[in-house]
Parts: C-alpha cells; structure tokens; sequence
C-alpha cells in the first residue's frame, strides 16, 4: 500500500480516533489517505491551533493527541505547540510534510528544516528517510510519547517518500535500546522516604503535573490520607488532590495561596512528587524551604536535583511509587498528634491569610468574582481551559478542581492563545463533558480563528472571556515594579466579542453586572454550539498574592 | 538559576552570569555511545552550546558495531553543570552510554599533523625534533616538511611551542581520543 497509508492504519493501530491538522501541497498524500480512512480529521483554522488541539485532546483524556501540517510555513507554525508540549510534558504526535527528497536542502517551495527547528524541543524526532521505515517510526513516536515522561515526538515525511508503495505489517513491539525509563522505584529509597516521613514534623507534600500524567492522583490522594499530611499542588497538578479538602492547602508559587507557601518555607520535610521546582515555585533559591528535606519522586531523572538537591531521590511512575510508599508508610509505628502543632500554624495562616479580595460596592464585576460564578453556573463540574496571564491566576485560584484533566492550560512555556484550541481538543476528546475557556481578552485574539472550527465542526466550547481591555498580568508588572509606566498593554475596546461571534456563527452575549452575571454564564452553558460570553471586568486589578519574581515566599504581597 | 534582582535594576555587567564565567579548568572528557543515525552529533552539540558551554574538542567514529559509533569530546566545566548535560545527554533517545572518564584511570591520545616551513638547515633539526617525539614526516616538498605527531595533548602542544620557530604553516588535530585503563569498557 502507499506509505500514507501505512501512516493511518498505523494512526488506527495506536488508537487515534481523531487527528487536527491542516493540508498543503507536501502533505496532499497524507490527505488523500485521510479522505476515506477511517480516522476523524478536525480541519484547524491555524496549524498552531491544530497543535494546541492536540495538547487539549491529550490533557483531558490522557490519550497521546495528533496533529498534522504541511512543510515550511505548516510546520514553523506548528513550533509553539510542540515547545508547548514539551514544556508541559503532553503526550503528543506531530507529523509534517516536508518536500520532495531532491529538493530538501534547496531552499525548494515551502522548505523548512523541521526537524533541525525543532530539536531543542521535542522528546524526540524522526525525519523519515526510507518510506519502509514509517510505520516503525510511528510506533515508536506513539511509545516514546506516552512512555516515560510524557512529550511531543515530531516525524517529518518528505512528500515523495510518502507516495511509494511499501509493504504494511502492524508493528507489534519497538526496539528502543537508548531508551528504558525507569518505572518502579529503588526499594530501599521509597523505605527511606517513608521513614523521613514518619520522622518528619512539618511535612508538605508538593504535587505537580507528573502526578496527573501518571494517572495517579488517587495513589497521591491515599498517601495524603494515610496521615494528615497537608498537600499543595502547582498549577500543572491542580486536580491530582480533590479540592476543596480539609488537607488541601491550594496552589503555591508565586499566586499561591499563603497558607501552601508559608507551609514550604517552615516545613522540616518536602515531598515532591512529580514537579520540577520552577522558578515560579522556589522563588529566590538560595531562601527556598530553607529548613526542609527533599524527598524528590519523578519519572525523569534529569529532574532531580536539577534546581534544589535531593535528600531521597525516587526515579520512576508515581503511579507505581506512591502505593509502594503507602505500605512501607503504614508499616511504620507512626503518632498522628505529632502533626497537631504543624496544623494548628497552617490553620492560623488560612485563617488570617485566606484568599480573598475586595468585591465592588456597585454592580462592577471583579475578576476574582467572574470566576467564582463561573464555577458556581457549572457547579465545578466543568473541563477548564485557560490562556495565559492574570484570568489563569485567578482561575487556579478560586476554581477548585476535585478531579485530575479538569484543568487545562499552559504552564511551562505559558502561551497565549492556548485557551480556545486546547478546548477544541478537550471537547472532542470529552464530547459528554461541559467544556468551558477562561480566556483573556489578549490571548483571545492570538488563536481566535479556531472558532470557525468550533462552529464548523459542531464543538460546543463555551468562552467566558475576562476582558479588562488590558494585557493584565503586563500591566500589573508595570504598575507594581515599573512606576506605572503602561507600555504597550492597553487593548483598547476592539474588537466587538458579541458581533465577532455572530459572525463566526456562533452565539455571543455580553455581561457587565454582578447581580447577573451566574445567570448569564448558565444561559450560555444552556445555548447549543459554541458560545462567547463577553464579561466586562473591573480595568486595574491585581492578581494577589503574589510572590515579587526572584524574591522568596516571606515576601508575599498583596 | 531564579534570582532576579528588583526588575527595573540596571544591571551591571559584572553581576551578570555569563556563561563563560562558569569555566573552572577542570577539563572532562565525555565518551558517548551512540546510535549510528542521523542528526545524533546536532542532537548533542546542541544540548552544550545551550548551556554556554564551548565543546574543546570532538571526534567521532565507527565502533566494531556498524550501528554504534562513539563521540568522544573534552569540555570544560564546573561538575554540577556538566552533571545535569550527562543527565540530559542520557535523555537523547540514540544516546546507549555516556562516561565522564577520569583523567588518571583513562589512556587518551590526540593525532596532530604540523606543516612547517622548513628549508636549509632547519630541515634536519625538525626531523630530529619529529624523531623525538616519535613523530613521523609523512609529507616532503622543496619548502616543506609534514610532520604526524600523535600524543596526548600536552605532548601535541609542546611539539607545537618547539617548532613554531621554524615557521609553522598549518597545524591540523583530531581531537582526543581515550579508552578506559584496564580491563573495564570505556
């Protein structure tokens, strides 16, 4: 058969009921495959759009997400999602075009240097060079994706290649010798971290979004259960511990709440599982949890003492670890009233430090306030997705998210523009589940043509815009840290949201009061297709608390 | 690494970190195994000139097993930073094996090629200097002499700093080589 289609038997074989993607001349063969063969192609508006989808389809149902492109211009648009999913670890599969063999390296028509582009940003990259070699190299895309740390693997098919004819046997196992994560645990490592934490007197545990992509926020949840071990999650893992709880101490770094960061900085004993210590989690690092041991649980081994040196590294799946832990744990002699004192602080710090803000005294809508009746017109049970900046903050903040893939945004590479694709994604991989973007009047904009996909394809996202008219979370630095002096950050009150998403075919309201607004977001969830909510929010307000960049968790303002 | 001075502070060059700065003298010498593919060397370099840090030298070649070649390269660099480029190195899915060799358990050999300008007398001081060192002349014109000297490199650079006097022309090295002592594999 033709090696394209090869490439959607492979696509079938790995499970792909759905791909995102965009054509052009070098992958003409690709589509002409895709026209009858059996999998569903989702026609992006942009190929950064696609590329999000994909992150958005793989984010919320843990499958690896597909995204396609044509050579040159297809492909460099593809770069920020990849750099994207690499970042957040996504497991995702991107394909190119590439030109004909004997153009590449001629500056042919639509020529780029995909792979060449991409490499400092992928997990791992193929260009094909024999078309007998794709359906190996799919294989091993798909496992080198969703194995291991998860990430983007790119494969660059050059157009004539793609056209012969070559002999299609399913890949039944890869042959990776570079390649063996390491899954279960050094024993005697996780014995010693059980101990550390029987020992320990004012232990945190510090979730990231290693957790959620181990599908193991339930082993997480038991082993903050197996004792009153207060738990933070970054912004990557919101989800992996149900919130609200009475153990649950809300996000930290630099928007965390107080009680998470305050907890970090006088705990004796940190126990990281699946983050990377960030620098919008450690702040200044030579004062990060100055009195702390690290037990450090990552699949990655380049993870641990990266950015703060480990006492207990644990290599490997929390999913495989955190039971493990729990048994040793439990076989351990421990007294639960050690951890009285080290709550009896954390319960004065929520007390006096909650999250909170000051609502308007007229009709205005506060930001934070959006949020709130967000959550309350979905009864917190939505799929969110976010864009970048202030309204992300907020989001992470006053939404609690009680299960894992409920929470979808860009953390790593922080891209604007996100929000919407990556509720594409999320929507067809979820078509059951209300799927609502937060998105910001700014990052909007950035990937606002996904709509017509929306529209076109029936995907009934609903966008609850915060427009402030302002890059927000810019102008909040420069109103903080650089004498109010607004360069660059006023958007003006272009465009019209409601008539935009007329003329897309979608439905567009307006809101501007408070004493309306949980009405009006129901009214939107209740609209069939997609739904733009435009929601006037106060101008200037600032995103608290806030840990000043490069400054540590006692400097929290606000 | 995550401290940032007040973000309207003017920086002063000096305060900054630039990445040369990291330089300590300590010289590494990095043996890789890898899968014999393409784009593996780009994979590589890139991880280094990432991180500010300027590969000395590099070579490359077959092993016994068509499919494996071995990189071998010496850097410099304090031990933590290179400790994290092994870690992600290992990372690189062609990557099988990485050895940061130390100096004193390891046999590391460099071949250099001088051309030097030598006429009259000269001559035969640089076939005397080459016997010393137990180089070879591998190449003779009228007006000059190619010498092969193969060492490690303090021994290349001493060769060099002698016969740079008698007018060196070019100097071509590979880079070095090395093998672990005895009996484990490198």
């Amino acid at each position: 058969m033709r090696a394209v289609d090869a490439i959607v038997e492979c696509l079938k074989a790995e499970g792909v009921d759905t791909v995102f993607g965009l054509p052009g001349g070098a992958n003409l063969p690709t589509y002409d495959a895709l026209y009858d063969g059996g999998v569903r192609h989702v026609l992006c508006r942009h190929e950064a759009g696609a590329g999000h989808a994909a992150e958005g389809y793989a984010k919320a149902s843990g499958r690896v997400g597909v995204a396609l492109a044509t050579s040159g211009p297809g492909a460099t648009n593809l770069v920020t999602p990849v750099a994207d999913a690499m970042l957040d670890s996504v497991p995702t599969v991107f394909i190119t075009g590439q030109v004909r063999t004997d153009l590449i390296g001629t500056d042919g028509f639509q020529e780029a240097d995909t792979t060449g582009i991409t490499m400092p940003v992928v997990k791992h990259s193929i260009l094909i060079q024999d078309p007998r070699d794709i359906p190996t190299a799919i294989s091993e895309a798909f496992h080198l994706a969703r194995t291991g740390r998860p990430g983007p693997v790119l494969i660059d098919v050059p157009q004539d290649l793609s056209r012969a004819d070559i002999d299609y046997d399913p890949i039944d196992s890869v042959n990776l010798p570079g390649y063996q994560p390491t899954v279960e645990g050094n024993a005697k490592q996780i014995k010693l971290a059980a101990k550390a934490l029987a020992n320990a007197r004012r232990p945190v545990i510090y979730a990231g979004g290693g957790v959620v992509n181990a599908n193991a926020s339930g082993e997480l949840t038991e082993l903050c259960l197996a004792d009153g071990f207060p738990v933070t999650c970054t912004v990557m893992g919101l989800g992996a511990f149900p919130a609200p709880h009475d153990q649950w101490l809300g996000m930290l770094g630099m928007h965390g709440t107080r009680a998470a960061n305050y907890a970090m900085d006088e705990a004796d004993l940190i126990c990281a599982i699946g983050a990377r210590f960030d620098d919008r989690i450690t702040g200044k690092l030579s004062e990060f949890a100055p009195r702390a041991k690290f037990i450090h649980i990552d699949i990655d081994p380049a993870e641990i003492s990266k950015n703060v040196p480990a006492h207990i590294p644990i290599v490997g799946d929390a999913k495989r670890i955190l039971p493990k832990l729990v048994r040793e744990y439990r076989a351990l002699e421990t007294e639960g009233a050690r951890l009285d004192g080290w709550w009896e602080r954390i319960r004065g710090w929520r007390e006096k430090h909650p999250l909170g803000y000051e609502d308007s005294v007229d009709s205005e809508i506060k930001p934070q306030f959006m949020v709130e009746a967000m959550y309350k017109a979905t009864d917190g049970d939505a799929i969110v997705t976010s864009d970048v900046g202030q309204h992300q903050m907020w989001c992470a903040q006053y939404y609690d998210f009680p299960e894992p893939r409920r929470w979808i945004n860009s953390g790593g590479l922080g891209t604007m523009g996100f929000g919407l694709p990556s509720a594409l994604g999320a929507q067809v991989a979820c078509p059951d589940q209300t799927v609502v973007c937060l998105a910001g009047d700014g990052s909007l904009q950035m990937n606002i043509q996904e709509l017509a996909t929306c529209v076109t394809e029936n995907v009934p996202v609903k966008v609850f815009l915060m427009n402030n008219h302002y890059l927000g979370m810019v102008r909040q630095w420069q109103e903080l840290f650089w004498d109010r002096r607004y360069s660059g950050v006023d958007m003006g009150t272009t465009p019209d949201w409601v008539k935009l998403a007329e003329a897309y075919g979608a439905t567009g309201m307006r809101a501007s009061e408070k004493g309306s607004l949980v009405e009006t977001m129901r009214e939107a969830l209740a609209t069939e297709g997609p739904v733009v909510v435009d929601v006037q929010v106060t101008k200037e307000e600032n995103c608290y608390p806030m840990i000043p960049a490069g400054q540590a968790a006692r400097d929290m303002v606000g | 690494m995550g401290e940032e001075p007040a973000p309207q502070a003017v920086l002063d060059l000096d305060e900054l970190q630039i990445p040369g700065g990291r330089q300590t003298g300590r010289r590494h010498i990095l043996s890789i195994l890898v899968e014999n593919k393409p784009g593996v060397l780009a994979r590589i370099s890139g991880l280094f000139s990432r991180r500010g840090f300027n590969i000395d030298t590099l070579a490359v070649g077959p092993t016994d097993d068509p499919r494996i070649s071995r990189i071998t390269l010496t850097v410099d660099g304090a031990l933590h930073p290179i400790d994290q480029v092994t870690k992600q190195l290992h990372k690189l899915i062609n990557v099988l094996k990485i050895r940061d060799l130390e100096p004193r358990e390891t046999v590391a050999r460099e071949l250099a090629l001088f051309k030097l300008a030598a006429e009259g007398e000269s001559r035969g001081q640089i076939v005397q200097f080459a016997e010393i060192f137990r180089g070879k002349v591998i190449d003779v014109s009228k007006r000059s002499l190619t010498v092969e000297v193969t060492g490690t490199d303090d021994k290349i650079e001493a060769f060099e700093d002698l016969v740079r006097p008698y007018g060196l022309i070019e100097m071509v090295r590979t880079g070095e080589i090395a093998v672990a002592r005895g009996r484990s594999t490198t």
